[in-house]
């Protein structure tokens, strides 16, 4: 939101800055010293993040034996045709686990963020909003939840869900991610700062109800907001690993990483399954950086919206 | 995210609406806004934490060797297993040397470029600063997975690094995975820092500039200090973080031999459940948990206080 005016309102980049006045005397030569190290520290770094996701996509377009003997990080004259031909082995190993997987990690992670995202900003939105009894003990509670470690609550979700005979289910990973202390959290953030309570007061003179008042003025206010914590829900289900570990024992209901770990662990007995791996990787990781990509304008200002008070 | 500048802000913000509030609808209201996610964390995460601490305080008992298993109340027998578990407190010791070290270090990095893509010395913020968010994109399971192979002797693209340095051997295999862990967040806390990095009003730079500061001079005395509460934050998730570590040794596993079945907290939790002794398991998360709440809040209170001094 504030991020682009701030952005522009600042001279950096520009070459007539005060400081390139004042530092004149020391001559450019400095600035150019001083800029190209900058230019270099990064760059070596967009190797460093780069190289491994170049690796995978270059070793997608490999047989299982060209991994060792063709140049590691460049494509083979056969590229292509050998990663469609890895793609098409990889949907079908097993009768089609891996898209059963991909669909999987979708409705956890997809519907699971949607939903959680919808019940955070309820909850923040009250805790910003609305004055009421035990507001500050309920938000030190949410405060407090965001300090337990996942990974804690995971054991013991087993055991409750094995009382109830709902392990090995998708409702036993599919259920639990759906609480996200960390989403109410950024929520009331998100609606106190671009929420105004002049607003909500006009819409009630206007006669209209306080919950549908929140749903067609005030999330269109948070939308930047609500992307950022939709996100970030949808990639800490995603990325879950303890949970479907613990909960999941039938292969069909595994979510991709859980899958692709399965199969990992198995290349030592079945080695034709390592190319499957690393193609598998390759395709897990796509629909993440395409959402990042596709969602970067709100997830941005997002990022910068509660920031500028 | 925006987080970062609202530690400072205290939970206590000014009661928003009207003292005219508490009217029958806005009452209702709340309770709608607040009830489902209100019965999710119930649900999900406080009786979860209770039932650990109950399964903890129990104890199994046989008639005989052969007899049926009955579950009694032990009181801390668990505990005192617990404590005297030296593969558990040995786990504990190593993922508290990881998170000196790689904690700093991944802070480090993410606010050298946080500054850097905040002064005017680069060029094409844009790309790096997606170049570096990318690998946040790639889940642990994934990314262990994919330097795996890169640390292997045989499959790496740098195998005349790796055929004589043995990441996967018992020196070094802690290292491989701090290596992993920031690799993957690096990005995503420069996000943090830099978004609150954009928040600070230009016009303390203006005059810093006309005062004959330099760049450098500029981002230590000003830039970092008012950046420290979303340091702070990065730093309390990353210590969360940290003590939760399984999805990458437990991953990291099929590859190297050098990590044994309790090289984690977690992963000793993991393996006692699937003994199964689910007793022992879970007072193992109960000590977990309440390790990982009182580090990060004592840290949270230590830093806010030096902040505020």
């Amino acid at each position: 939101m504030a991020t682009p005016a701030t952005a522009s309102k600042r001279p950096r980049g520009g070459s007539t800055t005060a400081s390139d006045v004042e530092t004149r005397g020391r001559g450019p030569r400095q600035s150019i010293m001083s800029r190209s190290a900058a230019m270099l520290v990064m760059g070596v770094f967009t190797l460093y993040f780069l190289t491994p996701i170049w690796w995978l996509l270059t070793t997608s377009t490999k047989t299982g034996g060209e991994i060792t003997s063709t140049a590691p990080l460049w494509f083979t004259t056969n590229s292509l045709g050998t990663f469609f031909d890895n793609l098409g082995r990889l949907f079908t190993y097993g009768d089609g686990l891996f898209g059963r997987w991909l669909l999987n990690s979708a409705v956890y992670a997809g519907v699971g963020a949607l939903i959680g995202t919808v019940i955070a900003a309820m909850c923040g939105y009250a805790l910003a909003k609305y004055e009421f009894r035990g507001r500050e003990a309920i938000f030190n509670v949410v405060l407090s939840g965001v300090l337990v470690p996942a990974t804690a609550l995971a054991l013991p979700l087993f055991l409750i869900f094995s009382r109830v005979e709902l392990t090995n289910t998708m409702l036993a990973v599919f259920l639990p991610s759906l609480v996200s202390p960390f989403g109410v959290y950024l929520a009331r953030i998100y609606a106190a700062a671009s929420v105004p309570g002049e607003l909500l007061e006009a819409a009630r003179l206007d006669g209209s109800g306080e919950i549908r008042t929140f749903f067609t003025v005030s999330t269109r206010l948070m939308a930047p907001a609500l992307v950022t914590i939709f996100l970030f829900q949808f990639v800490a289900i995603w990325n879950n690993f303890f949970l479907p570990l613990i909960m999941l024992r039938d292969q069909a209901l595994f979510p991709v990483t859980l899958g692709l770990y399965a199969w990992n662990s198995q290349i030592s007995q079945i080695p034709e399954l390592r190319s499957l791996v690393i193609v598998g990787a390759l395709v897990s990781i796509v629909p993440l950086i395409i959402a990042f990509l596709a969602l970067q304008r709100f997830w941005s200002s997002g990022l910068g919206a509660g920031s500028v008070k | 995210m925006t987080v970062i500048s609202t530690p400072a802000e205290s939970p206590k913000a000014p009661p928003v609406t009207r003292k005219n509030r508490s009217s029958g609808a806005q009452r209702r209201a709340v309770a709608i806004f607040i009830a489902p996610f209100a019965l999710l964390f119930i649900a999900f995460y406080a009786i979860p934490i209770v039932y650990a601490v109950i399964q903890s305080l129990l104890t199994v008992e046989r008639e005989g060797t052969f007899g049926k298993p009955e579950q009694v109340f032990g009181g801390l027998v668990q505990y005192q297993q617990v404590f005297q578990n030296t593969a558990f407190w040995e786990a504990v010791a190593r993922v508290l040397l990881f998170g000196v070290v790689q904690v700093p270090v991944m802070l480090g990095l993410a606010l050298l470029f946080a500054l850097l893509l905040d002064s005017p010395l680069l060029k094409g913020k844009k790309f790096f600063r997606l170049a570096f968010f990318a690998p946040y994109a790639v889940p642990g399971v994934i990314a262990a997975i994919m330097w795996g192979f890169l640390y292997s002797p045989s499959l790496s693209p740098f195998g005349a690094v790796t055929s004589n340095v043995d990441f996967l051997g018992a020196d070094l295999v802690l290292w491989a995975i701090a290596n992993i862990v920031t690799w993957v967040y690096v990005g995503y806390n420069m996000l943090i820092i830099y978004a609150s990095l954009l928040a600070i009003p230009t016009e303390i730079y203006e005059a810093a500039r006309l005062d004959g500061a330099s760049n450098i001079q500029i981002a230590w005395r000003i830039k970092i200090p008012l950046v420290v509460p979303a340091i702070i934050l990065t730093a309390v998730f990353s210590i969360i973080g940290t003590l939760q570590l399984l999805a990458e040794p437990q991953t990291l596993r099929s590859f190297s031999s050098a990590i044994s079945s309790t090289y984690t907290p977690n992963l000793a939790v993991y393996t006692t459940a699937s003994i199964p002794n689910y007793n022992l398991a879970a007072a193992f998360s109960v000590v977990l948990a309440l390790a990982t709440f009182i580090l990060s809040f004592v840290f949270l209170k230590a830093t806010q206080r030096k902040v505020s001094q």
